[in-house]
């Protein structure tokens, strides 16, 4: 009872968001595009996303052993960041590299830094990323054998669209998720429903997904492998892992900026550096990238875009009001 | 402990240029993707270093003080001239595999760091074994270093199948590229802080504050993990 009449400072009234409230509602709604990779490409990819969620609890849990903290693992932080890494990996990955890309993004990128709140870049995606220049041949490769039978072979579209032109692919296909791809990144449908579902909550908001897709669809655009032809910008809108980076990576509460304009701006930087990496780059995809090299960018951004406080006139007004005097 | 013992000691483990003053870090990140490649490199700059400090302690009584610091650069280059041409003539495949680095020894800030804080000021033979000292000590960082990077990027160990022979490893390539050379050299400086802070616990520290010649704080490299400012500066 007591702590009802404690007397303390503002604020008084609470939400009852808490981290592990939020990341709850995160997993909840990467479960769309979870249970469809998962019906895509088999019980191995359940497998996966198991395994990759176990080791990045494990690591956190031992880790705060080690170092003597209050151990951290009942925010679910270490859920979503072991589910959103296994989204991204190529159903048909060895479970042991699985295992390291988790423990990389737990121990390396998030605990060394001082844990949730303190890392300079999506857990997730540094895994990821880590992975994609360790295990190169491994994390891209789409092929996937369910039930015996070749389900998938060779490319993700993609990786079509670059090298055979846009009539390889089918939009439709891409749209529902029946393409070759990482577990969680093929069906933009499922991916759809789960930021529905994160911004109706009030978990996200629309600012850095949106300037982010627009952002990139405008420069594909102008500077894709086929300008100006609209199939192609929709095309590559739902290749890859544009939408499941725009809505559940972009957006991480830590690697982004706090300001509402530098939300905006973040969103711009990533869309301008995914469309470059897919547009330029060596590769088809340039999701992961684009977004790990953003959010270095964020002290900077938030730097530049502090809201004025109430009352506070700027300076440059405040000369022009005395000149007008 | 005598004073030659004690040089080397304070150049393998007290003041290990890389793990603890963190110089040469240009060499260190670059061309230890191998542990044989370190360990040449390594043992290149010794020969520099211990050759360096002889002359330059040798002449550290006519070198005017204006000019010290082209002065030692010549005596350096000339040095890493004669080391190239002899690696270029007798390892050619070292020679190829640590390129442009053998020639940029000449701006090795160890080297001249050496020169400047160490053999300008004390006799020809505690400038040898200064130099052995820090030598060494720069050879294991980059042996280390490559030893780690090689075992875990390419599999194999002094360049022999090691974790490669196991069925089913494929080698973590990103060690062997440049993020590995970081990643790597993060760890190593993490555990040798660890290894300092338990001692200092115990009472019995590693090293005492190293101190500094200038007494320059200001424009010091290292005054961010100096803790006894300007300690010989204020002796001198």
């Amino acid at each position: 009872m007591s702590e009802n009449y404690q007397v303390s400072s503002a604020p008084h009234v609470r939400a009852k968001d808490s981290t592990s409230r939020v990341m709850l509602y995160v997993i909840i709604a990467l479960l769309p595009a979870s249970l469809f990779g998962i019906f895509n490409f088999g019980i191995r990819a359940l497998l996966l996303i198991l395994i990759t969620i176990a080791t990045c609890i494990a690591c956190e849990w031992i880790f705060n052993i080690i170092v003597h903290k209050k151990n951290t693992v009942t925010d679910l932080s270490a859920v979503v960041t072991g589910l959103l890494l296994a989204l991204n990996f190529p159903a048909g990955l060895p479970l042991w590299e699985a295992v390291i890309g988790g423990a990389f993004a737990i121990l390396i990128v998030k605990m060394m830094f001082g844990g949730l709140g303190q890392n300079f870049m999506n857990p997730a995606l540094g895994g990821r990323c880590f992975l994609l220049i360790a295990f190169a041949a491994d994390m891209t490769n789409f092929n996937v054998v369910k039930n015996g039978v070749d389900v998938y072979t060779g490319a993700t579209p993609l990786a079509l669209i670059r090298n055979e032109g846009l009539n390889s692919v089918n939009v439709m296909d891409m749209l529902l998720g029946k393409t070759a791809g990482t577990i969680g990144e093929t069906s933009v449908i499922a991916v759809l429903i789960g930021a529905i579902i994160l911004i109706l909550c009030g978990v996200i908001n629309l600012r850095i997904p949106a300037s982010y897709i627009i952002t990139f669809a405008v420069f594909v655009f102008i500077f894709g492998a086929e300008r100006f032809n609209p199939t192609y910008v929709v095309a590559q809108l739902c290749g890859g892992g544009l939408m499941l980076g725009a809505f559940f990576m972009a957006t991480d509460y830590v690697t982004s900026p706090i300001t509402p304009r530098g939300q905006i701006v973040f969103g711009i930087c990533c869309g301008i550096l995914t469309g470059l990496f897919r547009c330029f780059g060596a590769n088809a995809e340039g999701v992961s990238f684009a977004i790990i090299l953003s959010n270095l960018l964020v002290p900077l951004i938030e730097k530049v875009t502090v809201p004025d406080a109430f009352g506070i006139v700027k300076v440059k007004k405040a000369k022009e009001a005395k000149a007008n005097e | 402990m005598n004073k030659y013992a004690e040089r080397l000691y304070n150049g393998i483990i007290k003041e290990n240029p890389t793990f603890v003053l963190m110089l040469g870090m240009c060499p260190t990140l670059a061309v230890t993707s191998s542990a044989i490649n370190g360990l040449g490199m390594g043992l290149s700059t010794t020969v520099v270093l211990v050759f360096a400090n002889l002359l330059i302690s040798l002449f550290r009584k006519v070198i005017p003080n204006g000019v010290r610091i082209p002065a030692f650069i010549v005596i350096v280059a000339s040095l890493v001239t004669i080391v190239q041409l002899l690696m270029q003539a007798y390892m050619q495949d070292l020679s190829k595999a640590l390129g442009v680095y053998i020639p940029l020894i000449v701006v090795n800030c160890i080297i001249l760091g050496r020169a400047e804080s160490y053999a300008s000021k004390n006799g020809p033979v505690e400038s040898i074994f200064d130099g052995v000292g820090m030598g060494l000590g720069f050879t294991v960082g980059l042996t280390l270093i490559g030893l780690i990077r090689e075992i875990l990027g390419a599999g194999t160990f002094f360049n022999r199948p090691f974790l490669s022979a196991i069925e089913g490893f494929t080698p973590i390539t990103i060690f062997i590229m440049a993020p590995g050379a970081f990643l790597v050299l993060g760890f190593l400086v993490a555990g040798m802080n660890i290894i300092r802070k338990k001692m200092d616990d115990r009472g019995t520290p590693l090293a005492e504050p190293a101190g500094c010649l200038s007494g320059d704080c200001a424009h010091c490299g290292q005054s961010a993990m100096c803790t006894g400012k300007s300690k010989e500066g204020e002796k001198a």
